[in-house]
């Protein structure tokens, strides 16, 4: 079964490095719709650091979204999803391991740049950590919770869209607990809270997803 | 071996198919024929658990499949109309993938080699016809899988890779093994029986 998931990982990971441009694209995305509100704005250093948390982390969101579409759709369309269907360990494991490897092409590179980014709003070096700390352990969540959202909208007509609509509102849990950690580790009161919240959700979601998204999957190939 | 029992299946409100009853045992070459749209996919993928039935069930041993789940799976190949290979991968790691998801640990180049596909090319480089054959090459490895189910396997290939699949074929039922394969057209490889579908 590790096997199996290593199996999968592995092989998302090299089919993602085959086609870096589409990384790049979700990187560079964040990257931009997070430069663009300073910019938008205008040099006001105290509007900026307040609204610094909220705005990297809607941009962290969108951009995950982004390459969401993705995750079953090729697999889908080529009949290798059909393999990992009739595979030899359970799908909810296969599910599991196709959300991790999509965070970690996707999640992972954003909260390792999100520390350059805070530097455009002038946010506190103290609170840089707290913001990538939140990032790390929300985007996995971003992954399983779209996982589902992905496998529901497979091969449907507008997918994207419908997918969009679906799985936002889900995020907002994780929206108002990351940018609030922040916020409230700004304010002096230490975000501790909201990170050990974040935590729990993470872990909640990691017991609950991959099965979701397995019936999920299963209701799509019919 | 394999049980179907009062298959019916309905597809956007058409029946396909109702009360289909047969089974087939070690050693046999079902083929299901049946003109274009008569459900002989459909039947692949009910017989495989990718699809349900509306009605009846399918019995692997005695046990129904559905509550078998992954140790039927294991005990299948499954090959569908799409190719199931990556373009962005090489046939080699195409098979090696497939193989290690269907719990198998096998040499790719030996059942490569089989099929005459070139290893280290990236699938996207390949022709229609060869990119059928590194999907195939999954039969040269899969000995030990009881049941293939195998959907047009004779589709866009030349008659040399049609020889070597009837050679696959009339090789895994000899050693015990059951192949149900679809086809319209007569090629029949020498099936043991014939299943005909009615639209």
């Amino acid at each position: 079964m590790v096997e199996a998931v290593l199996c999968v990982v592995r092989r998302d990971l090299l089919l993602a490095w085959r086609r870096r441009s589409d990384i790049a694209t979700a990187l560079l995305f964040f990257i931009i719709v997070a430069s663009l509100f300073p910019l938008g704005i205008g040099f006001e250093p105290n509007l900026l650091r307040a609204i610094a948390p909220g705005v990297i982390w809607v941009a962290a969101l969108l951009s995950s979204m982004l390459s969401l579409s993705r995750l079953f759709a090729a697999d889908h369309a080529d009949g290798t999803l059909e393999q990992m269907l009739l595979g030899a360990s359970p799908l909810g494991v296969i599910a599991a391991a196709k959300a991790a490897a999509h965070w970690i092409v996707s999640g992972l590179p954003l909260a390792l740049i999100a520390p350059l980014i805070a530097l455009q709003y002038d946010l506190p070096a103290a609170l840089t950590p707290v913001l990538a700390l939140s990032l790390l352990l929300g985007t996995p969540v971003l992954s399983l919770i779209g996982a589902i959202g992905a496998a529901l909208t497979l091969g449907v007509r507008g997918g994207g869209i419908l997918l969009s609509l679906l799985v936002l509102p889900l995020y907002v849990p994780v929206l108002i607990l990351g940018a609030g950690s922040v916020e409230m580790a700004s304010a002096g009161m230490g975000g501790d809270g909201q990170l050990l919240l974040l935590a729990a959700l993470l872990v909640a979601s990691c017991a609950f997803a991959p099965w979701a998204i397995a019936s999920a999957l299963r209701i799509s190939m019919e | 071996m394999l049980e179907a029992s009062g298959l019916q299946c309905a597809r956007q409100g058409r029946t396909l198919f109702r009360s289909l009853t047969f089974s087939v045992a070690a050693g046999e070459r079902l083929r299901i024929a049946g003109a274009n749209g008569s459900g002989k996919t459909s039947l692949l993928r009910i017989l495989c658990g990718l699809l349900a039935p509306n009605e009846g069930e399918v019995r692997w041993k005695g046990a129904p499949i559905g509550t078998l789940k992954e140790e039927y799976t294991k005990e299948i190949v499954y090959l569908g109309h799409a190719p199931a290979v990556k373009d962005d991968l090489t046939p080699a790691e195409n098979l090696e993938i497939s193989c290690k998801l269907a719990g198998l640990t096998v040499k790719a180049d030996a059942g490569l080699a089989r099929l005459g596909v070139p290893a280290d090319v990236p699938v996207r480089k390949l022709s229609q016809g060869q990119r059928r054959r590194a999907a195939l090459a999954r039969l040269a490895v899969s000995e030990s899988v009881p049941l293939w189910l195998l959907d047009e396997p004779y589709a866009a290939l030349d008659t040399q890779a049609a020889a070597t699949v009837d050679a696959l074929i009339a090789a895994h039922a000899a050693r015990g093994g059951a192949v149900i394969f679809t086809t319209h057209q007569e090629t029949g490889a020498g099936a043991s029986r014939v299943l005909e579908l009615h639209g």
